[in-house]
């Protein structure tokens, strides 16, 4: 038995020195570079999201109003979705340099496609009984909209922001190729063009970690904005009826969006 | 205006269509890469999705080490492999794996979760067993959800495999990288639009599939109730 | 050190966010350099995203700070084509340098040659607002490197020496290399070598190819801390091909002041080739921070 444990800490004795290691680095560099690159990688990343949903939702809002709009909008984000990240960070940088531009349009491009189904689904799902409520209760299209219709699609839009925002902040590492990375760099130019393994493990684990503690605020977020929904809090979590509910917010909210 | 024409005699030229560094070399082993990293995030998410899906154990945990795999940065995975292993084509395919695991596994997970009950158990009553309503009930009925997990890590497989020129292998980011460092608009260009192509592509293949594949009463009711992408 | 317009640099889009919902004209005018705002007058040294240039950055930085010189540093900057542009717009004011990249940069037809032949090339083709400083006895070049095996195989000293081998050869460099004049033509031209193949590989990438036998050439540069191994040899290159890369601050005139030229200047003539090979070592092989290494080195020289 001790035998047993001493040889499995041998062989995952590396793993342990680079934990290790790792945390060492991490916490000695913590001022300069982690805590800043660390910084840059929440205000990168938050900010594509912010503008992709600025974006999505008028987007949406005009795909349900006009239906013929909505094909040729989703097939636009979709195609803008396959372009490699790489290429329009290459492409963009003679015209916004080391700006943080260079990095935040083209992650907020990728996010219209997750966001805008997500904004259209919810708004189609809205009840019928609901939007005439609204309408005899003297609502107009606008105060409907912002009143009634968008605070109903809440659950769902939030459900789009959650895959969003952990792909983009996956992502942000990406333009460390052309500099403005935010962990990335502490990825490439203080890991890997060194050698040197510890900064790589420290980018990984706070960017994961970042994007752990992003999904919690907007679960928050989503109890915040949507408090009728929280008595029904045991129903929701039933998953297969609220799936049933809910047309295409179950698994299609989580993952097809990204398609 | 003036670029898009660059563009297109870029594409015109006859040498970027011949040799090891042409067009079809590169759109071949970028073909290559994605179809081999697909198979094995598949052979890999798939078992797991449908045990963890049918049993109902152990769900929890396969679909939080997925939003875990999601949430690495491939940057950092690519180069921390590389580091440990050396240059090659193992270290793209790690980091690609990572990349198409979460979005087969998610999705055949819940398209097995999301059996009615009451269909499984009426197969039960005829007498099915465990493995035979798996097979015969629950993976067609899963399969819509199924394909669009596999197309979903298809695309982000072909969009990302172009960072597997960052540490010198070939593929369709070549033109990407080399462009950069050799300032050739068009050629970054040329590139961005081969692999868009070619996941415009794999969309189509995947349409097809989906026709063949699953059984036309399921295709329309989950076409009713996901209206899908494409 | 404290990095402080990293940070600032970072804010700038969620500031714009808000500058943008008032309706605001062009609030992002400078990049990251000036971004903190009321710092116009400090020094913004800048460095590429590669190691030896953020450690060049520290010394720098550090030599301008102990002259009590108000400095800010803008790191890990990628290409050339993005920081010259900057240092020209005055949102960076120095930036490390090797004089025949710059030259190169500026004219990819130029001739290669000695330190002062390069330096008044590259004084003659640099834009108005833009100038350098003294070059450094140190050096960065490019070169032909093979592991010391290949070398023993082949009876390997010099380039020329590859003439009769190379066509069953690959050789690893950045993408560039291979249509720039001073790369693989110039590599044809000047000792008639020509290579079975060509692999694109950069940095760390170069070492670690040329190691694991991917590539069996590489175009590593001479301060590679790779070098202090022992099992890479940089061919000779009596040709001069790949000309001077002496180190050499890269300034914007009008924020860098007299009083600035001079410790920098006073930084340069002390750096030589070997104590910038055994810094980047402390750096890329022990894995000190670039920011203690430079302080140290400063101090030894004096500098500080």
């Amino acid at each position: 038995m001790v035998e047993a444990v001493r040889a499995a800490l041998a062989f995952t004795e590396p793993l342990w020195g680079w934990a290790v290691q790792s945390w060492q680095w991490g916490w000695s560099n913590f001022d300069d570079p982690v805590g800043p690159m660390l910084a840059e990688h929440v205000l990168l990343s938050y900010a594509s999201v912010l503008i992709g949903l600025a974006l999505a939702v008028p987007l949406g809002v005009l795909s349900v109003r006009y239906r013929v709009v909505y094909p040729p909008v989703l097939g636009g984000v979709n195609a803008l979705y396959a372009v490699p990240s790489l290429a329009l960070f290459f492409l963009l940088l003679p015209y916004t340099a080391f700006t943080p531009w260079t990095a935040i349009l083209p992650l907020a491009l990728y996010t219209l496609a997750i966001l805008v189904p997500n904004v259209v689904d919810g708004l189609n799902q809205v009840p019928d009984h609901v939007r005439q409520a609204a309408v005899a209760m003297g609502f107009g299209p606008l105060r409907r909209l912002l009143r009634v219709e968008l605070p109903v699609a809440v659950p769902v839009i939030i459900a789009g922001l959650r895959v969003a925002s952990v792909a983009t902040i996956s992502m942000v590492s990406v333009a460390s190729l052309v500099g403005l990375g935010g962990l990335g760099g502490v990825i490439l130019t203080y890991g890997f063009a060194r050698d040197f393994a510890a900064p790589v493990v420290v980018g990984i684990a706070l960017s994961v970690a970042l994007a752990f503690a992003t999904d919690g605020l907007l679960v928050l977020a989503q109890r915040a904005l949507t408090p009728w929904a929280r008595d029904r809090g045991p129903a929701r979590r039933g998953g297969r009826s609220a799936r049933r509910r809910i047309p295409g917010t179950g698994a299609r909210a989580r993952e097809e969006a990204a398609a | 205006m003036n670029i898009a024409s660059e563009v297109a005699s870029w594409f015109a030229q006859p040498q970027n269509w011949s040799g090891s560094g042409g067009i079809p070399v590169r759109f071949a082993e970028h073909v290559y890469y994605s179809v081999l990293a697909l198979l094995a995030a598949a052979a890999i998410a798939v078992p797991v999705g449908l045990l963890t899906g049918h049993t109902g154990r152990g769900g929890f945990l396969a679909i939080s080490l997925a939003n875990f795999a999601r949430a690495l940065p491939t940057i950092g995975v690519l180069t921390l492999v590389v580091l440990g292993m050396g240059l090659g084509l193992t270290p793209v395919l790690v980091a690609l794996v990572a990349l198409a695991v979460p979005p087969i596994l998610v999705n055949t997970y819940e398209g097995v979760r999301g059996v009615d009950p009451q269909v499984t158990d009426a197969a039960r009553g005829m007498g099915m067993r465990g493995g035979e309503v798996l097979a015969r009930l629950e993976v067609p009925m899963a399969m819509p959800l199924i394909l669009l997990g596999l197309r979903t890590a298809a695309i982000q497989v072909v969009s990302t495999a172009t960072i597997a020129a960052y540490v010198g292998i070939g593929g369709l980011g070549r033109f990407i990288v080399d462009g950069q460092s050799q300032q050739r608009i068009e050629q970054i260009l040329g590139g961005a639009l081969l692999v868009v192509a070619l996941a415009l592509a794999v969309t189509g293949l995947f349409t097809l599939l989906r026709r063949w594949v699953v059984a036309p009463g399921l295709r329309r009711r989950a076409a009713a109730s996901s209206s899908t992408a494409s | 050190m404290r990095n402080p317009t990293r940070p600032a640099a970072a804010a700038a889009p969620l500031l714009l966010l808000l500058a943008a919902c008032g309706g605001g004209g062009d609030p992002y005018s400078g990049g990251g350099g000036d971004g903190g705002g009321g710092s116009g007058d400090a020094i913004v040294v800048g460095s590429a995203n590669f190691p030896e240039s953020t450690l060049l950055a520290h010394i720098y930085a550090k030599a301008l700070e102990a002259e009590d010189i108000p400095v800010e540093t803008q790191l890990d900057i990628g290409s050339r084509e993005v920081y010259h542009d900057q240092v020209a717009e005055g949102n960076l004011s120095v930036f490390p340098e090797y004089n025949g990249g710059i030259l190169y940069y500026l004219d990819p037809e130029a001739e290669s040659g000695t330190t002062e032949e390069t330096n008044r090339a590259v004084r003659r083709e640099l834009p108005d607002g833009l100038a350098i400083l003294d070059s450094a006895p140190a050096q960065n070049k490019d070169s032909i490197t093979v592991t010391e095996e290949t070398a023993e195989e082949h009876g390997l000293t010099a380039i020329g020496d590859l003439e009769s081998v190379a066509g069953d050869m690959t050789l690893g460099a950045p993408a560039e290399f291979e249509t720039r004049p001073q790369g693989v033509p110039g590599l044809k031209d000047a000792y008639g070598v020509e290579f079975g193949g060509f692999r694109p590989l950069e940095g760390n990438l170069l070492v670690e190819g040329l190691r694991g036998g991917d590539v069996d050439a590489a175009n590593l540069f001479t301060t590679n801390p790779a070098f202090t191994t022992g099992d890479f040899v940089a061919l000779e290159d009596p040709q001069n091909l790949f000309g001077s890369q002496n180190v050499t601050p890269l300034i914007n005139k009008k924020a860098v002041g007299q009083d600035a030229r001079e410790v920098l200047n006073r930084v340069s003539a002390e750096l030589t080739t070997e104590k910038l090979i055994d810094l980047d070592a402390r750096v890329q092989i022990d894995h000190e921070e670039a920011d203690e290494v430079a302080a140290d080195w400063l101090s030894q020289a004096g500098l500080d």
